[in-house]
Parts: C-alpha cells; structure tokens; sequence
C-alpha cells in the first residue's frame, strides 16, 4: 500500500512500494497521459512534478514519493483553463504524434518556474526529452511564447 | 471504466444491407439505394461524408494518423469540394471489418510510403463533390426548384432567386435517399480555398492535456495486461521455461507460450508481469543465427560489391569500359547500417477472443494488414473478427505498416484465456530487439572523368538486403527488388536527376536473417547518401564547384534543378560564409516528390558538429497544408540526422545490441538545427510529404563536413569516427 497526493487528490493505492511512480499513476491511479518510452529514464516521456521539480518517474520508486506533490499533465490546467504552456503548444501547434509531448510539456513547465525567461542556452540545457517526431522547432517557439504569455 | 478510442464508442452500424458491391476504389464513389447510417442515427451522404442534425460534417479517413497530419489534410480535401463550414468538421476512422464487409469503399488502409494524400486525393475529393451535390439536390427538391439555381457555402445551400436558405444538417436525411450522381466536376486547383491553407490540425488539443488515448492507454472491464519476450535471435525458439516461478509473483495470473518462439506473463497490471517476465528463466534454441554477426554480415555485403552478378537497374553505354578509359577515375565506397523504427510509443495491441468473436484495438498504419493477421491467428472468418484502428498512433515510421507480429501475438495470447481482453505492451527493450529494420547496405561508386572534368561514366553497385523479398516477395521482378533503387530509377517517382552517358547502377542482393523494413524514407536514405555525397567527391576530383558540376549533368531534369537552385541561391551558395562556417547540397527525387537541402555546418575541436541551419526546399506538385508540410519537413530531419550521427543496430551472436535510448541516442533540442521551408508546389502532379525530405539532410550535411574538416566520412553513424553532433 502508499499513500500518494496525485494533483492534489490523496489516493490510497495497492501497489509494491517499490513500482516506479510512472506505473502507480498509470496503473493504480487510472492517469494515463503520463507515457512510457524507456523505462531508464532517457527518454523523457514519463516526466512529472514531484513538489513542483520535474522527475522522471519511470525510476522513481513510489516509495519516493509518498509525502510529496505528484502533478502530472492531467493535474498541469487550473480549472479549466491551460497552462501556459499548454496554451502555446496549441498556438504553435507543437505536437505531431503527441506521445511525447506530455513529458515535454511538464519538463517546460518546470524549466519556466525556474527561469521564467529562458535563454536557447537555458532550453538546450534544460529540455533533454527525446521526440522521434522531431517537433524542437516547434517546442523552441512555443517556449519562448509561453515565456512571454 | 472503459476508455476505448473514440472510434470504439462511435462505430457506425449498416442500415442497409451491403452496398456499391463490385464497385472499384477510385473509379466510382460507392453509393447504395438505401440509408446507411452512423451509429448515431446521422445519416451517411456517402462512406466519406456523415452529417449530423446540428450541421456537424464527419469525414471517414481510412488512413492512419501518426503525426503526419493525414487526417487533418484529407479532411481538408473532402471539406473542399463538399463547401462545408472548415469549423465543423470532425474525423473518424471506418473500421477494416466494416470495410470487407461493404466491398472495401474506403479503398487501400496503407499508411506508408508518403502516399495518404498523393494517392487518395482524387477519391475523397470525388466523395465531397458528390455528397455536395446531393445535399443541393435534395433542398433544391424540397423547394421544388431546378438544382441549378442553387448554390452551397460554407454548409449553407441558398436559392439564388428567392433568397431561401437551409443547412446542410436539415437535408442530409433528404439527400442520403438520393441517388448519386454518376460523374462529378472537381474544382481547378486555383479555385480551392481550403486546399492549400495552413489550417490547424484537428487532433491538437487532446495531446497537450493528456487526454489523447494511445494504444497503450487503453482500459476495459477485466482486462489482464501482458509482457512479451520473443527468442532474442531471429528465427531462434523457445526450448522451456520455469512458470511456476513467474506464476508466484504478485498479480501474476497466466504464463504462455506465444507461438513457438515467445514466452508471455499475464498479470493484472503490466508492471507486475514486466517484473515477473524478467524473473523469468527461459532457455532458448537460438538456432543457426547465432553464429551471425555485424562483421559477417558485412563481409558478405563486401563481397557482393565486386561479384559478378547483380541485379541491373539502369544500363546507358558501356558505364564499366568509359570508367577503364577514363582520364581520371575516382573510387569509393560506403555503408549504412540497421536502424530500428523506435517510435515513441512501443508495439502493443489489445485483443478479446471468444469462440466466435476476435477484436483487437491496435495502432497501426495499415488496418487491413492488422485484419489480416487477426484472421490468421485466431482461425475465424471475416465476419467474427474486426479490428479498431487507434485514433492517433505514438509514431509509426513504417514499423507499424506491413507488420503486425504484436498484433499475431496479442490475438495468441488472448485466444489462450477466452473471454478475457489482453493488452500486450512491448518494453523498449523488446521494441528495439524485436524491429523491422532499415535494410543494411553498401556501395561501390565509381566514377570516371575526362580531360576536362566531364563525368562520363558512373558504376553504382549496391550491395545488402533486399525488403520486397522478404517482406512482399510476390513484389520483385525477375527476382530484382526495384525498391532498391529508389532515387535512382530511370523514370517514375524516383527519378534520378542526373543525365551520365555511360551509366550502369546494380544491386548485389545479399539477404541476413535480420528482418529488413520500410523505415521512413525507406532506401532513399542510403542511396541520397551514396549518390549525393559521391557526387562531391567528383566535383572535388573534377577541380570544379559542386552545384556547377551537379548542373551540367541536369538539364533534362528542371524539376529537380529548380529546388536545387532554390536552397543554393537562399543559402547563398558561392558567396562567403561566416567564419568557421562550411555548406552542403544535395536533392532527390522520392515519392513522387522533388527535394533539396543546403546545410550550414561548423566543426570544432575537431569532432564538435554544428549543424547551424539546413534551407530544404520541396516540390510536391500540390501543398494541402504548408503549415504541416514545414513540420514534416523539420520532423524528417531529426529522424534521418539522429540516424546519420549516433544510431546503428549492430547484431551479436545473431541478436541485436542496442536495446535502448542509451546506446540508441536520439537528437535533443539542443542539436536541432534552424530549418527553413521554401515549399514551391509547381501543379500538375502530387507528390509524398511525410518521407522525401529525410534523404536531403543527411548529404548535405555530410557534404559540408567534409568542407569543414576535409576528410569523407563513408560509414555510419558519424559517432563511430568520434563525430559529436552539438
């Protein structure tokens, strides 16, 4: 058993402490938009919030994040509204396949709460996700617009 | 709860019995007497075109969305002709079974080959245009006045003299009763005012909020979850396995064979049976392939590089005997490794078998080919099975085309716990063991030049795996694979751009027991590589400029020419770079679509590649979306640079290396380079948008690093020479 606050909600879920969390918010809590790509933390496509820092939660244990802030894309929009990054992935139509795009956009998120006007330099050195579509163009853009949003 | 894709819940039921029997996919629209309806009660105008009471226009695609934007520019197509309101135009997906069942109305599923949009155009255009003009039919009845004094905008039709009005919601019912007309008028391309225009896509919104259900997402009542191992050398079997120590651990419910060489847990979750499946002793009977290894395949492709027979293509003059003759004669020769698809969303697919009823929920390019191999492996007839395609895929890139393993193993599985829906999920390390991959090959090039630098002869042997004779034998003429050569045919789709007098290009089909497959861009990839970097190794020999010496030979080719001359003159080619700067060209023509790149390159320390900028310009007869194009255009270069710089599957003791992103790297954002799209549709033709631009980046790019660091680099990926792409 764990008990674990996933966007904001505190569910008691059964599950071997030692899942990664992407597998108990997949598997457990019902939230699939958080995705798999490689389970080694590479990738990127599985990253959440863990008190606000994103994570890659295929090699978190929830052990690991019992007692923390789970957000993840599901938990990113405020009531109804987008996020702001969220907002410029539709205004610049960043996604292609999208599978990776939930990863990509909790990873931006993070890097603009940490610097709310990232240089490129910052965006190289920040967003490390991997997307096979190839949309960097587009999340460039769209980063720089949500930083100005 | 069951969130099955939206296909799922809005499958649409026959009202009448079979229509359009016999009719052929392109040369008629099927259309039957009777009301065919949407499962809704929303009238069908015809197989492409539902409309709701509230003017809600559905467009059935049969090809698949993976990215590639297909479902939004074929919906733009049929919205053309049919005049409706672009904003309520929605998309869904027939479904394969359905298809069989109605005499195949939607024609070919096939998601690949860059041919969504070249090849269905003509057909779901004719479907707006009929449906059109059997909605101004049926309020022209309604009115009692002739047709042709009526008009249709925007899903409004008006009768011009009195000024009356109605939606196309309010007669659809009317007009789904009509019969249609035989022929229809489609528009002249410069009256479109949806084709043509960067729209934005239909399918955006739920990507960013993570409420877009992928394959892998899906959930039903019951449903157990399966982890897969399959022998780690092709053509190995399974020998035995120890269940009992899987079937203790937690969750764990089945343990199966799958087929004869694969092994699979079952359990609730797919955690538990990944978990349990690794803890899982299986013995393998690897078979003779384990003997193979990257050094004797690529031993048996250097052989096939001077064998005496081969597979001619294209034979103009005595290319062998100009070459022996010639002034000055230049050698070389390349190779390009095995890559894997590895598309973001692993293969997976969700099967449900009883005794008389097999469905499966799979993403897919090709829905038939995943009906086919329900079929196959459930032992039931059409009619019990059928299959629903995911809306959208996690990536396909040609893995999920003409192959559906997973789907033959989840029907497996699930036929072995009857009653019971079975996601099967492959792990990364699966996916990347398990591939279809980019065909291995090399090249011998030779080229001979005469006094003046003139190229008079060139020799192109190729050597490596054939896909056709492995994956559609039925496919090769005379035992020759021409998908070998594309790029470098004489006519067609591929046309090679160059006019040599002397010219012999040939193919050393040498065959490997690792599965080859359609990767995007498929063998453009290699041959752009070979023919376009070989051809600055001439200029280079020849003394002379490598766009003036690519020039001379192309007079016979303006297509080909005038995207070349577009990235050289935006590039600024023969005018000073920037300080450390070095440029590239190269072009092609593939899937019917011509294609050219200039790439910016800096080099430092040595081994740090920069690639600054690359201007791609493409002509593929007609631009449905410029907004998608240029996104398909960026896309295909992260896919074929990511390849070129740091990927190859090498095999060992017969089994793939590379089982994941940390020995199979894919470019970051910090390497992306600038790209700029000079898309300069010419009309009259319609070419591929998704794979032709992939071949470009690569040559040129490689072109320009070797003006950088003056040394040709002729095998790959780059990292092997110590190449780091920054």
């Amino acid at each position: 058993m764990a008990r674990l606050t996933i966007n904001g909600k505190s569910l008691e879920l059964k599950v071997d402490p030692t899942t990664p969390l992407l597998w108990a918010i997949r598997e457990q809590a019902g939230l699939t938009g958080t995705k798999y790509g490689c389970g080694i933390a590479v990738c990127g496509a599985c990253t959440v919030h863990l008190d606000g820092k994103a994570v890659r939660s295929c090699v978190v244990p929830v052990s690991v994040a019992e007692g923390k802030q789970v957000t993840t894309i599901e938990g990113l929009a405020s009531g109804g509204t987008l996020h702001k990054v969220q907002k410029a992935w539709v205004d610049n139509e960043v996604p292609q396949c999208g599978y990776c795009q939930s990863g990509m956009i909790m990873a931006v998120a993070a890097l603009l709460k940490d610097k709310p006007r990232p240089t490129d330099a910052d965006i190289d050195a920040g967003i490390t996700n991997i997307c096979r579509c190839g949309t960097f163009q587009q999340v460039r853009e769209a980063i720089h617009a949500a930083a100005k949003a | 709860m069951i969130t099955t894709p939206k296909i799922d819940r809005r499958s649409f039921v026959i009202g009448t019995a079979a229509v359009g029997a016999g009719l052929t996919l392109g040369l008629k629209i099927p259309f039957g007497a009777g009301v065919v309806r949407a499962q809704d009660g929303s009238p069908e105008i015809n197989a492409w075109v539902v409309i709701r009471p509230d003017d809600t226009v559905v467009v059935r695609v049969a090809r698949s969305e993976m990215g590639q934007g297909t479902l939004t520019g074929l919906a733009q197509m049929v919205a053309e002709e049919l005049e409706c309101d672009w904003s309520k135009v929605t998309t869904e997906y027939p479904t394969p079974g359905q298809s069989v069942a109605r005499k195949r109305p939607w024609g070919n599923f096939s998601t690949g080959g860059s041919r969504g949009i070249r090849e269905s155009n003509e057909y779901v255009r004719k479907g707006g245009a009929t449906a059109r003009v059997m909605l101004v039919q049926a309020a022209a009845n309604g009115w009692g006045v002739p047709a042709a004094e009526c008009s249709a905008a925007n899903s409004v039709i008006t009768h011009k003299s009195t000024g009356r009005t109605t939606t196309y919601g309010k007669v659809a019912e009317a007009a789904a009763k009509l019969t249609p007309p035989a022929e229809v008028a489609l528009k002249d391309p410069k009256e479109w005012k949806i084709i043509g225009k960067s729209v934005k896509r239909l399918d955006t919104m739920t990507k960013v909020t993570g409420a877009q259900v992928y394959g892998f997402d899906l959930k039903m009542p019951g449903m157990l979850n399966a982890a897969i191992k399959d022998c780690p050398v092709f053509g190995g079997k399974v020998k035995s396995f120890e269940a009992d120590k899987a079937k203790a651990m937690p969750g764990v419910k089945h343990v199966v064979q799958v087929g004869d060489s694969a092994v699979a847990v079952v359990a609730e979750t797919w955690w538990e049976a990944k978990k349990a499946l690794d803890a899982l002793p299986i013995v393998w009977d690897e078979g003779p392939n384990a003997k193979v290894s990257s050094a004797t395949i690529a031993d048996m492709l250097k052989e096939g590089l001077d064998a005496d027979q081969a597979f001619v293509r294209t034979q103009v003059g005595d290319a062998k005997g100009a070459f022996a003759g010639a002034a000055k004669k230049v050698e070389a020769v390349y190779a390009y490794p095995f890559l894997n698809h590895a598309p973001m969303e692993p293969m997976n697919a969700t099967a449900k078998y009883t005794a008389d009823k097999c469905e499966v929920w799979v993403p897919t390019q090709n829905g038939e080919a995943a009906f086919a191999a329900t079929l196959a492996a459930s032992g039931l007839p059409a009619d019990k099975c059928e299959v629903y395609k995911i809306m959208v895929i996690g990536g396909g890139f040609g893995r999920r085309g003409a192959f559906h393993d997973y789907v033959t193993q989840a029907v497996q599985i699930a036929k072995q716990i009857p009653g019971t829906p079975v996601k099967l999920l492959w792990s990364r390390e699966e996916d990347m063991a398990h591939g279809r991959y980019h065909p291995v090959m090399q090249a011998k090039m030779r080229g001979g030049l005469d006094a003046s630098g003139n190229l008079v002869a060139l020799h192109m042997r190729l050597s490596g795996q054939s896909i056709l004779s492995s994956v559609f034998p039925q496919n090769l003429q005379d035992g020759r694979d021409n998908a070998t050569f594309q790029g470098l045919d004489p006519s067609g789709d591929f046309t090679l751009g160059y006019t040599v007098p002397n010219l012999l290009i040939d193919h050393a089909m040498r065959n490997t027991h690792v599965p080859p497959g359609f990767w995007r861009g498929v063998n453009i990839n290699q041959n752009a590589i070979f023919l376009e970097c070989f051809m600055d190794e001439l200029a280079l020999a020849a003394g002379q400029d490598a766009l003036e010496f690519r020039r001379k030979l192309m007079s016979k080719y303006p297509k080909h020419l005038a995207v070349l001359n577009a990235v050289a003159d935006r590039g600024g080619w023969g005018k000073p770079a920037p300080q450390g700067v070095y440029r590239g060209l190269a072009h092609m023509m593939a899937f019917n679509s011509y294609v050219a790149a200039c790439a910016e390159v800096s080099v430092t320390g040595g081994d740090k590649v920069k690639v600054r900028r690359i201007i791609c310009a493409t002509d593929p007869g007609y631009a449905v979306n410029p907004a998608q194009i240029e996104r398909q255009i960026a896309g295909s270069f992260v896919y074929g640079l990511s390849a070129v710089f740091m990927q190859e599957n090498t095999v060992k003791n017969g089994a793939i290396e590379q089982l994941n992103f940390n020995t199979f790297d894919s470019m970051k954002i910090a390497q992306m380079p600038k790209v700029e799209s000079i898309i300069m549709p010419s009309g009259g033709f319609w070419g591929g948008v998704g794979e032709p631009t992939i071949c470009v980046a690569a040559p040129a790019v490689l072109n320009a690093m070797a003006r950088a660091t003056g040394k040709r680099i002729r095998t790959f990926p780059l990292k092997n020479h110590g190449y780091q792409m920054v």
